[in-house]
């Protein structure tokens, strides 16, 4: 089979994969080597479906022993298999990586014969990079969820950044969709990972040369939509995650119908739920940027996330009392909960009111948005001019500033002579 | 401080500017124009020509460490932006920091310092894409890319892909500002050059193979169900697609020529 034929059913088999960056590490580049990462990551390209292609993100195979109902790879699905060999996947990333086309690799992989020979394989690829080609840019490798806890040291010796899908966001959906994958059998090696990562960072404080493992991070993914979770116990879960685990990142795929089982949502009109998983990255966000809780987001008496806002304007709106905030006086915790507020806005007006009180027109050129933040703030005791606050109203304001964002595609141009009309 | 308004002509160089920053503060006059010898125009003002001098251009260099690590970057970068009259923003711009030091950092409400970081932004933001889209092509063992920015990126992309690819002989050109970064193994291998005439040539059978591997990679990785063009869009600005090689469907030697002015 040519190159070209195995990179596009292996690349067309990776795909669904959402979680693909190359942050989280700053690696120089060294003397006769070549390669090397950036912590903020690198964007190389954009698809046509608007995300980032930073890594050459590949299966290793795409021959597989499990049924998983809601993955393309399904044993009884009827699909073009490949494999690479590693000697050909590590030049395909070198020639790639040369011209400036990728970041680094994405390495995943179908269970070919069973989880050890797969995570095998995938060792071989790495360390022919890493040693033979002395390659220094971002690997990120995912653990197979079953393998021997060695073969995954070995693995987290050699990339970046390691994970594990969690897939469905409980075990019932689990043992439903992908009977050969055990809740255990994913857990435990989001453990060893992440208790490998707290050992390596211990001993690279001791012994610069020790060796690293995962020093960019471990994180997973699951799918919303193909199940009935409501978002709280999806928030809660990845709330959980970050606690437990120390994990840089949960990302959420909305489910694409690729499969005609019986169990998922039926592929007919089905529309892939863009909206919730762009809300559910909103609210995750607020976890790990803006300190707030999944119990503040979400709780009983609101299980799913409000389509219309984005969820911090939602909690400020439930949550007036908290209002309006003093800009010149409030500390970072406080101003980071205004809407119109982000980090960098919050951390720029904690430098200027060093030199100065500020007012509305230093909060615009700082870059708050002010066409959400002026119900929030007051500067120096006073609300921007002009302005005329009650609660529907300020409802009402807030959904239509987000509407033109959510419209949809342009409603066709009526015609005077069509005769529907 | 009443200083005289005269209209300051030097010869485009950043040593040039700092020359005539220099020859200001000591004659007590204020620049409210700058010239270049491209833009030769009469102008009201009395006309000072300022010769570039190594030693008073360094002198004013060190002293921009008084204003803090901050200012210290807007200083030196804001000369490789495309702000419009950049210099007459820089000289406001080194008047204010003069009298405040390191506080300039954190005086971002003031108009000047506002100004001036925005356009230092623009030019941080435009090197961090091109990190990203450049495209080199491998002609003869030597890798060779071209772009086209607003700003001049040059000297920050060169400690990015000189410390990822050292063992690499490449060319980088920039189409907007007729310069090169060129680079070659080995210490003090890296320069950037003024070039007037620049042509890639043909490219060899395994560049070819390699631009068809990473277009069918592109257009595979993309999920028709999410399709998504105003997003792409946003995110990678059209005028960046010209010199990528995903977008180039018969791309097999130099780059497309550039059409209209």
């Amino acid at each position: 089979m040519e190159l070209l034929d195995k990179l596009n059913i292996l690349a067309d088999a990776a795909k669904y994969d959402a979680a693909c960056t190359s942050s989280g590490l700053d690696r120089a580049g060294r003397q006769g080597a070549i390669g090397s990462t950036m912590v903020a990551g690198c964007c190389h390209s954009f698809s046509a479906d608007g995300r980032c292609v930073t890594l050459l993100k590949v299966l290793q195979t795409n021959f597989c022993v499990y049924d998983c109902q809601y993955c393309v790879n399904r044993r009884s699905n009827d699909v073009p298999r490949a494999a690479f060999t590693p000697e050909e996947l590590c030049e395909l990333t070198i020639g790639f990586y040369r011209r400036n086309y990728i970041e680094g690799l994405f390495l995943s992989s179908a269970v070919i014969q069973s989880p050890d020979y797969t995570t095998e394989l995938m060792i071989r690829t790495l360390r022919i990079l890493r040693e033979t080609y002395r390659f220094g840019g971002y690997i990120h490798a995912k653990a197979i969820p079953g393998a021997d806890p060695l073969l995954t040291h070995r693995l987290g010796l050699l990339a970046d950044r390691m994970s594990v899908n969690i897939e469905l966001p409980s075990s019932p959906s689990l043992a439903l969709l992908a009977p050969d994958k055990k809740k255990e059998a994913i857990l435990t090696p989001m453990r060893q990972i992440s208790e490998g990562i707290a050992a390596s960072k211990q001993e690279l404080a001791v012994c610069r040369h020790a060796p690293r493992f995962a020093p960019a991070g471990q994180s997973t993914q699951m799918i919303v939509g193909a199940t009935p979770e409501s978002d709280r116990h999806i928030l809660t879960l990845t709330q959980a995650l970050y606690d437990r685990y120390q994990l840089k990142r949960v990302f959420y795929s909305a489910y694409m119908p690729v499969s005609s089982s019986p169990l998922l949502p039926v592929a007919e009109g089905f529309k892939p739920p863009l909206l919730r998983e762009h809300r559910l990255y909103q609210a995750d966000w607020l976890l790990r940027y803006y300190h707030f809780r999944a119990e503040e987001i979400l709780d009983e008496s609101q299980p799913d996330l409000d389509p219309r806002m984005d969820p911090k304007c939602c909690w400020a709106l439930r949550h007036l009392e908290f209002f309006p905030v003093e800009v010149n006086r409030a500390d970072y915790e406080a101003l980071l909960r205004v809407p119109g507020l982000g980090v960098r806005s919050a951390r720029r007006i904690l430098r200027a009111r060093r030199v100065g009180p500020l007012n509305f027109e230093g909060l615009k050129r700082l870059g708050v948005v002010l066409k959400r933040a002026q119900y929030f703030l007051t500067c120096s005791g006073r609300m921007m001019q002009g302005l005329h606050v009650s609660e529907d109203g300020l409802l009402r304001h807030l959904v239509s500033l987000e509407a033109p964002a959510l419209a949809e595609p342009a409603p066709e141009q009526l015609s005077l002579f069509d005769s529907a009309v | 401080m009443s200083w005289t308004q005269i209209s300051c002509q030097y010869d485009g160089t950043y040593p040039g500017f700092l020359s005539c920053v220099f020859d200001c503060y000591v004659n007590r006059e204020e620049p409210v124009e700058f010239h270049s010898p491209e833009d030769m125009c009469c102008s009201l003002y009395p006309l000072r020509q300022v010769e570039t001098d190594e030693a008073h251009a360094q002198r004013v260099f060190r002293s921009f460490g008084k204003f803090g690590a901050e200012g210290q970057r807007l200083a030196v970068r804001t000369f490789l932006t495309c702000l419009p009259d950049r210099e007459l923003w820089l000289w406001r711009f080194l008047r204010l920091a003069y009298e405040q030091g390191p506080k300039i950092g954190r005086n971002l409400t003031d108009p000047t310092v506002d100004k001036v970081r925005k356009a230092v932004w623009h030019l941080e933001h435009e090197a961090h894409m091109y990190k990203g889209f450049t495209r080199f092509s491998e002609l003869e063992g030597t890798l060779v890319g071209e772009i086209e920015p607003k700003n001049r990126v040059l000297p920050l992309l060169r400690a990015h892909f000189s410390g990822r690819y050292p063992q690499e002989r490449f060319v980088l050109h920039d189409r907007t500002h007729s310069e090169a970064l060129f680079h070659q193994p080995g210490p003090q291998g890296c320069a950037i050059l003024p070039v007037e005439d620049f042509s890639m040539g043909p490219a060899g059978a395994e560049e070819l193979a390699y631009r068809r591997l990473w277009r069918a990679f592109y257009d595979t990785i993309a999920i028709e169900g999410r399709y998504n063009p105003k997003c792409r869009m946003t995110n990678m600005p059209k005028r960046y697609w010209a010199m990528m090689t995903e977008f180039q469907k018969d791309w097999d030697t130099a780059l497309p020529e550039i059409k209209g002015v």
